[in-house]
């Protein structure tokens, strides 16, 4: 009886996500009797799988199949679905990226099973009567549910930016076994057929610094001296609803629960009064700086520090000071 | 065509949420209602397809009874007609919501013939299972992608272009990805595929008198179940003030320097 882990990654190199999913997975594999499988699909997959006994996979899948080369939901999701039925694994485990959760919502379509997304913690022990409890996220992380579950076989998600990443102590076999599922010709019909790169380089998503604006800002124009900052500091702009609601920026920018959720070293949140769709989106920074004229919005009393003044003079004397600093 | 568009009532929230004393749903005594924000452009995408494209909304959501109130929204802004699947005031679990839908969305199917297209939000504001869209597209045996951003009709199928596809592009890191899925096909559409419309005053009026079919469904109770809802501890840190005003810029570039993130 195992847990099998979802592990996604980019041509063979496996994203941090899925590495937290391998960390939460430990301990609750431990405390549920189960072993602990993982399973790469795709292009690539070999190298992504290699490894991953270091992160405690005592089995690794690695799933190929001329419509596994690129993703697509529903192959994915049967494949999954395949591997769960042949190895008689009672539980699957990712991390809720959209990705993560799209993928084990097929796998749970398709077994007809109850499916709990984004846990924070998961008690495999539960209520004593065999069912798994749980504490989960809505409101993207502002509001916590306790659950129970009753299931088959139980399919969680991690919720993003839980735990950090990190080896085993005790690493394990990792034994790879290639696997080829039977798949329908059908499901080509949701795998990628193009892939369109804009942006090289840092994200949103994955950048070290980030000069966030919100409706403070005032215009698309006055984004100008963020982008100047972000670009000094190896960094990227992003913003709040009220910006993208207002045509200042592209949707692409938000940072929020209905845009990325960043986790940069630093956010420096300008003119932002700190909604908290916008601040959910903004938690998992390691360091907040708010800049604002308000000592009482959101955004300053949750920050660990503040500036209080106007962003349109801070952020010039900023960068005007990075660049005295370097000379 | 025609397009069904399934949307969720959800609180309008400001700075903070609290929670009913039984913890079984959000405390909406002094709070608004709206459409959860990722299904409002769900509506708006159906609307700018069929003015495009010609053909029909229709908008259906299970909810409370004053879920009413987001179908009338939606027909301001342009959609044709409206299912409301009542329930109590606590939501249902995932698979049970969907097994609703799935029921009901059959049910108008039978009478009219299949939807070309069906859009749900790629996850609830509130609840954020993650699932229900994937869930009745397997029910019906349509495909579905999420986190889709972009939406054509038409796209090349072997070669040739083909009307009886939808091509959907899904937001990545730094890009997005290209799905050609044929009709009828289910997606999961996020914010920022559109900036949605106001109402305007014809719209109002006419909302006033959209006829709003009631569906009532029984369904089992699905394998997750709500214990409570609980704000989670924060961690209150005192804020460090580095200054007033321009003058704190030096103070700013030595937390930068202290981070790191002046190399």
């Amino acid at each position: 009886m195992s847990l099998l882990v979802i592990c996604d990654h980019d041509r063979g190199t496996l994203s941090d996500a899925s590495l937290e999913a391998l960390t939460f997975g430990r301990p609750l594999a431990a405390a549920a009797g189960l072993e602990m499988a993982a399973v790469v699909i795709g292009e690539g997959a070999d190298a992504a799988a290699a490894g991953l006994g270091a992160h405690g996979a005592s089995t690794v899948h690695v799933a190929s199949h001329p419509l596994l080369t690129d993703f697509g939901p529903e192959a994915w999701g049967e494949t999954v679905v395949q591997l769960v039925r042949g190895t008689g694994a009672t539980a699957v485990l990712a991390c809720g990226t959209d990705r993560g959760n799209e993928v084990v919502a097929q796998v749970a379509a398709r077994l007809d099973q109850p499916f709990v997304a984004n846990c924070r913690s998961v008690d495999p022990t539960g209520d004593g009567s065999g069912n798994w409890t749980m504490t989960r996220v809505q409101w993207g992380g502002s509001l916590l549910e306790d659950a129970t579950l009753t299931a088959e076989i139980r399919l969680v998600t991690v919720a993003h930016h839980v735990v950090e990443g990190v080896a085993a102590e005790a690493p394990a076999s990792g034994t790879m076994v290639s696997f080829v599922p039977e798949l329908d010709d059908a499901l080509a019909r949701t795998v990628v057929a193009d892939r369109v790169v804009l942006t090289r380089g840092i994200t949103l998503s994955t950048a070290p610094v980030v000069v966030g604006g919100g409706r403070g800002v005032g215009s698309a124009e006055a984004f100008a001296p963020l982008e100047e900052l972000a670009g000094e500091l190896g960094g990227v702009v992003g913003c709040s609803r009220a910006v993208t609601n207002n045509g200042w920026r592209p949707h692409s920018d938000q940072v929020g629960q209905t845009g990325t959720r960043i986790a940069p070293e630093i956010y420096i949140a300008s003119g932002i009064s700190g909604a908290i769709q916008h601040w959910v989106g903004a938690m998992a920074a390691k360091n907040i700086l708010a800049i604002n004229t308000d000592r009482e919005a959101n955004m300053v009393t949750r920050a660990g520090h503040a500036v209080i003044g106007d962003l349109h003079q801070v952020i010039p004397a900023v960068i005007e000071e990075v660049r005295r600093r370097r000379g | 065509m025609r397009i069904l568009v399934c949307v969720k009532r959800v609180p309008a929230p400001g700075a903070r949420i609290n929670v009913t004393a039984d913890g079984q749903t959000v405390d909406a005594a002094h709070l608004g209602f709206t459409t959860s924000p990722h299904e409002e452009c769900a509506v708006e995408e159906a609307v700018q397809l069929t003015e495009a494209h010609g053909g029909e909304v229709t908008v259906m959501t299970l909810g409370p009874v004053a879920a009413e109130e987001q179908l009338r929204y939606a027909a301001s802004v342009g959609a044709h007609h409206f299912v409301l699947i009542p329930i109590d005031d606590v939501d249902w679990d995932p698979q049970r919501t969907a097994s609703a839908l799935a029921e009901a969305i059959a049910a108008v199917e039978e009478t009219n013939g299949a939807f070309d297209l069906i859009l749900f939000g790629n996850e609830s504001a509130d609840a954020g299972g993650f699932q229900v869209g994937v869930r009745v597209a397997n029910h019906l045996g349509r495909p579905i992608v999420n986190g889709i951003k972009g939406i054509e009709i038409g796209g090349e199928q072997g070669g040739e272009l083909d009307e009886g596809v939808a091509t959907a592009r899904r937001e990545i890191d730094g890009g997005f990805e290209v799905y050609n899925v044929p009709m009828p096909a289910v997606l999961g559409v996020k914010e920022g595929i559109n900036l949605p419309r106001y109402p305007t005053m014809k719209g109002r009026l006419a909302s006033k008198k959209a006829v709003v079919d009631t569906d009532e469904r029984t369904v089992e109770a699905g394998g997750q179940v709500r214990l409570r809802l609980h704000r989670p501890v924060e961690q209150i840190s005192e804020t460090v003030i580095l200054g007033t005003g321009p003058e704190a810029a030096p103070a700013v570039v030595d937390l930068l320097e202290e981070l790191g993130v002046l190399s």
